[in-house]
């Protein structure tokens, strides 16, 4: 067996909306360090909800309670500073949402921006370049750097969202059907570009598109009514999956 | 058939009926105040009562204009606005931020109390705390007014826009480690700025007009002034001086014609501008 490097750990996870009814529960798994996970299942059983507790993104609604443990690093996550969490672990949104009123250029660097960092011109223009050329959009933008971003296509936007990511060198990228509302040239492009993205970042994606995850991923979560049905290599879980429930939804019976 | 018939008839008669007065107002301001529009008008400040009385004793038309009013107006609303504006930007932005906070819901019910309140009242109000200390009518005291006026429809149009933004916006901002306050100044104000704007124009135009809040504040004054600390004149105040003066009432119509173009001017533009940020 080959050693693997956990970088993340759900630990009896829990997340509820509301007193009566958990939307995530008791989910127990490791993450391996730069591999793409993805996270499947029927729309509603809790994906985007797992998701956000990894960065806290529940902490901003004081009604939503998350129990458990989800370990960074070892590092309990759920009790450490949400601005300290978010800054480390990036996200990426199903829509894709560049600031509005920011140039292409001020949105890669608006993490800098928003964390109160300032950099040199230089640092500026390295970092700009170096995240739109690791999103392959670098080619296309670089004499437009100061129109807004929101006259770039629906795949450009969405990659222009994940430079603004990765700018801020996140140790995890979160992804919520980042290409759900995408053509799928666009779709193919940024399959592309996270298989390349993988090495510097691990990526946890939840897809509904089963051929994303078999293309993308190495490892995939098959969650049902807020549980994790069924966890392990992708590969594995296409070809021989062990829950009932996985089954079905994978060879289009439910969802 | 012959219902709907009827009913389309019958709206277009009420439409009639409610735009027939206002057609009816611009056209009397405009007929009357047309000829008083000059140079001068705008340049020179309200005649004294011996040039008046000489005027019309010749027979020559009044002379002098509102420049005093045109100063004292701008003066008072410059500095009511630069005032208004980051304290109602802070408490709006508040207001959508908290909107289940307990104190938030009383700030709310007080907005709506400010904007309720007749502004005499106001004008009183803001006698007793800035005449009184200051021991005199300024320019201070009645941008005062004109300011706690503009408050409450700043507040509400900084919250309604930032409601209306997107979430995603706010979360998008937040997930890359910002901390509210400078999400909200340099993602969500940036992109409420349209509708923020508006609502600037809007409370601006609102005001501009008002007579009552300047009445124990700014008092009035029959020459051109810059000075902040004195009493000052307002082109509301000087429409309400030659109203009770006989020998200057043509000159009503000349400023009411000046401040209904100013008020319709403001409300396109805000509109215009509206749209173009909605786009
Ligand atoms: N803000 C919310 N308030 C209350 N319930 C919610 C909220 N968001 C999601 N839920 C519920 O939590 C469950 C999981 O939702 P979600 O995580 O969005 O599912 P998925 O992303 O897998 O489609 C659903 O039953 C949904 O109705
Ligand atoms: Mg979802």
């Amino acid at each position: 067996m080959e050693s693997i490097t956990p970088i993340l750990e759900f630990k009896k996870t829990c997340v509820s909306y509301t007193k009566q009814t958990m939307a995530v529960k008791y989910v127990s798994a490791t993450i391996e360090k730069n591999t793409i996970t993805a996270i499947m299942g029927p729309s509603g059983c809790g994906k985007s909800t797992l998701l956000r507790a990894v960065n806290l993104m529940h902490n901003l609604y004081p009604n939503i309670r998350v129990d458990g443990e989800i370990l960074l690093n070892g590092e309990n996550i759920l009790s450490m500073e949400p601005i300290d969490v978010r800054r480390r672990i990036g996200m990426v949104f199903q829509r894709p949402a560049p600031f509005p009123t920011m140039s292409i250029f001020d949105n890669v660097l608006s993490g800098y921006a928003l964390n109160g960092i300032r950099l040199s011109k230089e640092e500026k223009m390295q970092t700009v370049e170096r995240c739109l050329k690791s999103v392959a959009l670098w080619n296309e933008v670089k004499d437009v750097l100061n129109k807004k971003g929101t006259f770039l296509s629906g795949g450009q936007q969405q990659r222009l969202c994940i430079a603004r990511a990765l700018a801020m060198k996140p140790d995890i990228l979160l992804m919520d059907e980042p290409t759900s509302a995408l053509d799928p040239i666009a779709t193919k492009h940024i399959e592309e570009l996270l298989l390349e993205l993988q090495k510097e970042v691990t990526i946890l994606i939840v897809t509904h598109n089963m051929g994303q995850a078999k293309r993308i991923s190495s490892k995939s979560m098959f969650m049902y009514l807020g549980e994790l049905v069924e966890y392990g290599d992708t590969a594995t879980m296409f070809s021989n999956p062990t829950d009932e429930r996985t089954k079905e939804y994978l060879t289009g019976k439910v969802g | 058939m012959v219902k709907d018939k009827l009913m389309l008839w019958s709206i277009c008669l009420l439409a009639t009926l409610t735009v027939v007065p206002l057609l009816a107002i611009l056209g009397e301001v405009l007929l009357r105040g047309y000829d008083q529009l000059s140079w001068t008008f705008f340049t020179e400040p309200t005649p004294t009562a011996y040039k008046t009385m000489e005027a019309i004793k010749t027979g020559e038309p009044i002379p002098g204009g509102i420049a005093n009013g045109i100063v004292g107006t701008m003066i008072m609303l410059g500095m009511a606005t630069v005032v208004a504006i980051p304290l109602g930007i802070l408490c709006g932005a508040f207001l959508a931020e908290n909107n289940k906070n307990s104190f938030a819901q009383f700030v709310s019910y007080l907005t709506d109390l400010l904007q309720g309140t007749p502004s005499v009242i106001i004008s009183i109000i803001t006698y007793i705390w800035v005449v009184v200390p200051m021991k005199g009518y300024s320019a201070i005291a009645g941008s005062a007014a004109l300011c706690i006026m503009m408050l409450p429809l700043i507040i509400r149009s900084t919250e309604e826009t930032l409601k209306i933004l997107p979430a995603s916006l706010k979360e998008a901002g937040l997930a890359l480690g910002g901390n509210k306050a400078r999400v909200m100044l340099k993602v969500q104000l940036p992109a409420a700025f349209g509708g923020i704007f508006t609502g600037v124009l809007l409370a601006i135009s609102r005001v501009i007009g008002e007579t009552a809040p300047l009445m124990f504040t700014a008092l009035g004054c029959s020459f051109i002034r810059f000075a902040v600390d004195k009493p000052i004149s307002a082109v509301p105040l000087l429409i309400w001086e030659f109203f009770n003066d006989p020998n200057l009432q043509e000159l009503i119509w000349g400023a009411s014609l000046f401040l209904l173009l100013f008020v319709l001017t403001l409300n396109l533009s805000s509109k215009y501008l509206a749209k173009k940020w909605n786009q």
